[in-house]
């Protein structure tokens, strides 16, 4: 081994020994990788509502790398970025549409977070692609909760199927199915009721619409969309959780995401349950949803002053 | 579920000692666990950290490094501050003498028209004339939706389905309210974001032209980071007066809660726990604190559980007891008392020390378990309900699983698991509420309720009196019983 090969081996374990780099040696900039450092990650990465786990992991993650070592916490930031986006992108074609008949769509998610406003938009989107949309307001519970579907079906000339306050949402589902499949509409939107995720009876009342549309059309419904709010904490983790459990959910929509909340907590749904987000809503219009992107959102995530 | 801190807590801070004295270093472990818990509560961030800063200053002192358990001095002081943070509390709406006007806002979806509801709904069993005003003319179907409640509830709705500015609406209503003898109107407002600010304008501008007496913010308990952000933008356009917080009756942890009053500084007045229009409630600081920690709420359980409670049918069924008459009707009446409080996980979960066995409970069904008890017991006649373990043989058994639907050994079970309530009922007759919860407490955790499909276990009573040199020793055996039970899940992976 001459002697340059030693030298080499000697940086080699020297390098190993300290974690440093001989680069960061002649660095002007930058800072040093120690707990204030990662701390500071730890809070940026927090801020997000991805949550506690999910931001240790990476942080551990990069304290394991970079400990010791000179950086700019830009250049940190940017590999969490890269990592991220691969975690939270998606294919292009988020709704798998039927080979054959209408493609049902059940959308579910806790009081409040925008499922029926969302609803109206995905019903717009494709009325855009020249689809025609069959809308179910299975949600016979909350006050003038069929009203206000009506009133977005009379706006977006969608036909609408309903039943009575009160009645079974299962079989306004099942009808509105039905309906669609006589009309030879493409695709079949149906609402539900507001549920936490907690109240085991309303869970039970969901796989049942689930089980009877299933027999209806044996592949239905093709999309089970969990609609959450963006402004959710880590009580996201536990409603993919269990509207999974309950409807095996497809994937997600992250309404309201023109506020200044990040929706974070996606990043950790992506982690521990899987599902992707496929479509963000980003207003009260119609025309306010956007298919996911995972570059954007994750810049977004991580944009100071907001 | 979450682990409770204080077990958290505890494990970490026993490892640290283990090697010696307690120290500011070590202690400095048990405060990130601290920070870790508010984390996952969803206490936003700049709160947190404010948070730290206080208590590390009380926790590095003195007192609590030599306390005789620092575990639980640390644990204290989290949650006293937590209480003095949410405090103090104000129920009060400060109504005024002629018609006062309350005014909720907030962002979309947040639950301010079911809220709406819910005041109207309690401000007329209180002897009040309430009246609610649609004034969000910009969902849809939205003035409809506060109409039904109106019509659930009795209450008059002043809307106008043609109105299209929420300023002159809200004149007109306070006009009809005066003219109409009503005392309080409480306006319904158009859901909107705290950047939005032609919305934010147009509240502002609500405000200053009716002059509200009181206006409160609707928070969604769920709502995680941003509670900061939009609390403060809407206490800056508006002075908020209070905040209610909804949808508590999930699993949210409701850190917001703490985010929403460091930032407004105002006191949260109700709590949302339920769609129907009778779950509003006070808010207790100390309850939140609870929560927030993953400790249990008891409070809040003992409070249902002396409303809901038929006290009358409870006392009727001890007299019965005391006397020996306890029957399988009286049981399935216990077990509808029981249900009336709500589903058996979340009641389990407020319990400290058995939020553990409704984690265990898991996926296992209580309700739909104790539907089949109930089921079982009606296919039974009157002579086997009253005397179940001795009328009932093998052909009886069948006849009634057959009508009920189940396998015949679990009529077996159901009369077992008899037999082990009413002995419980026995003991427990005549204790106070709190000392019932103990009881069950201690019965949970030695095992006699066994989590899982069967609700109870069977339990073989001696049938003589134990000294309490016996009684000790067969506690003993129990925990050696359950550590080894613990040492074994453990080694599997759980
Ligand atoms: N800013 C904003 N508001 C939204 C968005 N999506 C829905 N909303 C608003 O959020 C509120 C609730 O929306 P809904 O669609 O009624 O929600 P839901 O989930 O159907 O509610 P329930 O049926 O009561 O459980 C409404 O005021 C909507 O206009 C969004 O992407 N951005
Ligand atoms: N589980 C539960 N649901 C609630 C509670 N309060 C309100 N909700 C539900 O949350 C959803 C939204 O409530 P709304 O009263 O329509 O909310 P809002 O703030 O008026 O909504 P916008 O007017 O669209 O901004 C409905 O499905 C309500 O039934 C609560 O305390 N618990
Ligand atoms: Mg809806
Ligand atoms: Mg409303």
């Amino acid at each position: 081994m001459g002697l340059f090969d030693k030298f080499k081996q000697g940086l080699a374990k020297t390098k190993q020994l300290l974690n440093t780099d001989i680069r960061d040696l002649f660095r002007a900039e930058g800072r040093l990788v120690d707990a204030g450092f990662l701390d500071e990650l730890f809070e940026k990465l927090v801020r997000t509502d991805m949550g506690v786990d999910a931001a240790q992991e990476i942080v551990d993650d990069i304290g394991e790398r970079f400990r010791a070592r000179v950086v700019e916490m830009i250049e940190i930031v940017e590999e969490i970025k890269q990592k991220l986006k691969a975690l939270l992108a998606q294919p292009a074609e988020p709704i798998h549409l039927a080979a054959s008949g209408p493609t049902v769509i059940m959308v579910a998610g806790v009081n409040g977070c925008g499922k029926t406003t969302s609803i109206a938009k995905l019903a717009n989107m494709f009325s855009d692609d020249g689809k025609k949309v069959v809308l179910g307001a299975a949600d016979t519970f909350r006050a003038a909760a069929v009203e206000q579907l009506t009133i977005w079906a009379g706006r977006l000339g969608a036909e609408i199927v309903t039943g009575p306050q009160g009645s079974d949402p299962a079989s306004v589902a099942h009808r509105a199915v039905a309906r669609a499949v006589e009309t030879a509409a493409d695709l079949c939107i149906v609402d539900t009721a507001g549920r936490l995720q907690t109240q085991q009876n309303l869970m039970q009342q969901l796989t049942k619409i689930h089980r009877v549309l299933s027999k209806q059309i044996p592949e239905s419904p093709h999309e089970v969309l969990l609609v959450l709010d963006a402004t959710t904490g880590q009580n996201g983790i536990s409603q993919a959780k269990h509207f999974t459990d309950a409807v095996r959910c497809t994937g997600l929509v992250l309404a309201k995401l023109d506020g200044t909340a990040k929706g974070g907590v996606v990043v950790a749904i992506r982690k521990q349950v899987g599902l992707p987000v496929k479509y963000i809503g980003v207003g009260e219009k119609a025309e306010d949803l956007a298919l996911f992107e995972a570059e954007p959102f994750v810049e977004a995530l991580f944009a100071e002053g907001s | 579920m979450f682990e409770s801190l204080q077990e958290n807590l505890s494990s970490a801070l026993k490892a640290l000692r283990g090697r010696g004295r307690l120290t500011e270093s070590n202690m400095r472990d048990g405060l990130r666990l601290v920070q870790r818990a508010l984390l996952e509560a969803d206490v936003s961030l700049p709160v947190v950290k404010d948070f730290m800063t206080r208590l590390t200053e009380q926790a590095i002192g003195a007192a609590v490094l030599k306390a005789l358990d620092p575990t639980k001095q640390l644990v204290y002081i989290v949650y006293q501050e937590l209480v003095n943070l949410m405090g103090p509390v104000d129920h009060s709406l400060h109504l005024r003498g002629e018609v006062s006007v309350l005014m909720l806002c907030g962002l979309q979806g947040s639950g301010k028209t079911t809220t709406c509801g819910k005041l109207g709904h309690s401000l007329l069993q209180r002897g009040k004339k309430p009246m609610l005003v649609a004034a969000d003319l910009q969902r849809p179907a939205a003035i409809q939706q506060l109409q039904v409640l109106g019509q659930q509830l009795g209450l008059p709705v002043y809307a106008d389905l043609s109105a299209k500015d929420p300023v002159a609406l809200c004149q007109a209503a306070v006009r009809e309210a005066k003219a109409s003898g009503t005392d309080i109107a409480i306006l319904d407002t158009a859901g909107r974001l705290h950047i939005d600010t032609e919305l934010m304008d147009q509240l502002s501008l609500i405000d200053r032209r009716i002059g509200p007496d009181q206006v409160y913010l609707v928070v969604d308990a769920m709502t995680g980071q941003d509670a900061v952000n939009s609390a403060k933008a809407f206490n800056e356009a508006l002075e908020l007066d209070g905040v209610i917080m909804t949808k508590l009756d999930g699993d949210a942890r409701g850190g917001a809660a703490l985010s929403v009053k460091a930032v407004t500084g105002v006191p949260i007045k109700f709590i949302g726990t339920g769609e129907h229009l009778d779950a509003l409630e006070e808010f207790h600081p100390d309850r939140m604190a609870g929560r927030i920690l993953g400790m249990g709420d008891v409070l809040t359980l003992v409070e249902q559980a002396q409303q809901k409670f038929d006290r009358e049918e409870m006392e009727k069924q001890e007299a019965r007891l005391r006397k020996g008459e306890f029957t399988l009707d009286d049981f399935k009446k216990t077990l509808g008392q029981a249900k009336k409080l709500g589903p058996l996980n979340k009641i389990m979960g407020m319990i400290p020390g058995m939020g553990a066995l409704s984690d265990m409970m898991g996926d296992v069904d209580a309700d739909s378990e104790m539907r089949h008890l109930v089921g079982v017991i009606d296919s039974m006649t009157p002579e086997e309900r009253r005397n179940p373990s001795k009328v009932i043989d093998q052909s009886r058994r069948r006849r009634i699983a057959a009508g009920a639907g189940v396998e015949p050994h679990q009529v077996n079970e159901l009369v077992k698991q008899f037999d082990v309530m009413a002995d419980m009922m026995k003991r427990m007759s005549g204790l106070g509420m709190r000392d019932k919860m103990r009881a069950v407490q201690e019965l949970t955790q030695s095992g006699a309720l066994s989590p899982g499909g069967k609700l109870m276990r069977q339990k073989v009573g001696t049938g003589k009196r134990l000294t309490p040199q016996e009684r000790a020793r067969q506690k003993k055996l129990r925990e050696r019983e359950q550590r080894r039970k613990k040492r074994d899940q453990r080694r599997n992976g759980r």
